[in-house]
């Protein structure tokens, strides 16, 4: 079969649609991530000790088991027990708790490597909770972390295809629709992967860039 | 009432082809992450660019799309696959991508004065490499190799999607039989959580193994 390039012009339309679904999905995932992973590293820091362990025995849980049948138990099970949800909310949903565990080590790991001496500096020249927080750890903490949150970001939105599965109308799902009624699959098919390779191109650019800024913060 | 061993017996089956899958995809995953992250590495400026080109290819696009790819681009090349050949392929290539890296990272991060020293006692390039630098690398590779094994096994899952009868296409079959959700996919979320816990065990071991007669040189 030949590539025909007529043919890429008609889908072109419905894929871009798709691709906006698929940026949506990305956006709003990473913003439930942020949220829950902060949530799961305070609990895992912070809470008493039965809970902090519950908390890193569910975050293994989450990190050892595929992110497509967790999107599965989501879209199928809890609405046994009466909670249904749309489809995008569910694939959002799946991709924040998912992410949010690799979050999660992101910031714990980036909160510790703040030396111990900072934390005694901060006590003895008795700065309040908020403002040792606030003035001496996050503004240390938190530009290492940039550069590896953007890189799970990455990851993420190379997983969107998956809420495919649960019929989110994304990019890769678009392409299949299109491909399974005009029984085309070279173009749809190459065209999603090519979508993705020209979005990763750009974001490792903008990654290298976000690492070269980070690290020079920290030498200093 | 539901008899479940019937059920039970078919996600087990599953469970085989996914333990199935992630072996022969590490296999593959293990030599092509050596091949192209030596090759990143060569004196040869085309064995370098063939390697990155082949590494930001497929670390750029997801095991997904590689996997449909695979499936439905290839045979109109005149490459007809199976579902496990495809899915083999396709999770081999994608976490042999991720591999090189991890492979040149931990070359790399052997000192200059390993290699000077190669070159001072005159051993040529492999010998250096196969003797000297590969034995200390092993042990730095192996915890993200480990990593690595576990997002394989993550990914096995996507073959489903391919029509394979991996654990979560036979979890969707008790789903569409019985009508009951929570009891397949609570058992496959269990089974994948115990085989990844395998894989961190397996590799702790094998850490262990490789640092055997290291000790007090570095690390």
């Amino acid at each position: 079969m030949e590539w025909d390039w007529e043919f890429v012009r008609q889908i072109m339309p419905t894929l871009i649609e798709g691709l906006k679904i698929t940026i949506l999905a990305t956006a709003l995932g990473a913003v439930v991530a942020a949220v829950i992973g902060l949530v799961f590293a305070i609990l895992r820091m912070t809470a008493p000790k039965p809970i902090a362990r519950a908390t890193s025995f569910i975050v293994e849980f989450i990190r050892g088991t595929p992110l497509l049948v967790q999107l599965y138990f989501i879209f199928y099970v809890l609405p046994d027990v009466g909670i249904r949800l749309p489809a995008l909310v569910a694939g959002v949903i799946g991709l924040g708790i998912h992410y949010g565990t690799y979050a999660a080590e992101v910031y714990r790991a980036g909160i510790e490597n703040v030396p111990r001496g900072q934390w005694e500096a901060a006590k003895a020249t008795n700065l309040t909770a908020r403002q040792t927080w606030i003035h001496v750890i996050l503004p240390q903490a938190i530009p290492p972390m940039i550069p590896a949150l953007a890189n799970y970001l990455i990851a993420m939105f190379k997983e969107t295809p998956l809420l495919s599965a649960i019929t989110v109308l994304e990019l890769m799902n678009q392409a299949k629709s299109i491909a399974n009624s005009n029984y085309r699959y070279i173009e749809p098919m190459t065209l999603v992967g090519v979508f993705f390779l020209i979005m990763s191109l750009i974001s490792v650019v903008f990654l290298r860039w976000l690492e070269e800024r980070y690290s020079r913060v920290e030498q200093r | 009432m539901i008899d479940w061993s019937g059920y039970i017996g078919l996600i087990l089956q599953g469970a085989w082809v996914t333990v199935q899958l992630t072996l022969m995809g590490s296999a593959l995953a293990v030599v092509v992450a050596f091949a192209a992250g030596l090759g990143r590495l060569s004196r040869f400026m085309a064995v370098r660019a063939l390697a990155t080109t082949y590494i930001e290819f497929f670390r750029g696009t997801s095991i997904f799309v590689q996997l449909f790819w695979a499936y439905f681009v290839l045979p109109f090349a005149g490459i007809t696959l199976t579902p496990l050949q495809a899915g083999v392929l396709a999770l081999g290539l994608n976490v042999g991508a991720y591999g090189a890296e991890v492979v040149r990272g931990a070359v790399k991060a052997i000192g200059r004065e390993q290699r000077e020293a190669c070159i001072a006692l005159n051993l040529t390039r492999f010998q250096a490499m196969r003797h000297i630098i590969l034995p200390q690398a092993l042990p730095l590779m192996l915890p993200t190799f480990g990593n690595n094994a576990i997002e394989l096994l993550k990914g096995t899952a996507v073959v489903s999607l391919i029509s394979l009868t991996d654990m979560t296409f036979q979890a969707q079959v008790v789903r569409a039989q019985t009508g009951s959700t929570l009891i397949p996919f609570a058992t496959i979320l269990l089974l994948y959580f115990a085989m990844a816990w395998l894989i961190s065990m397996g590799m702790r071991w094998l850490e262990r193994r490789v640092s055997r007669g290291l000790d007090g040189v570095r690390v």
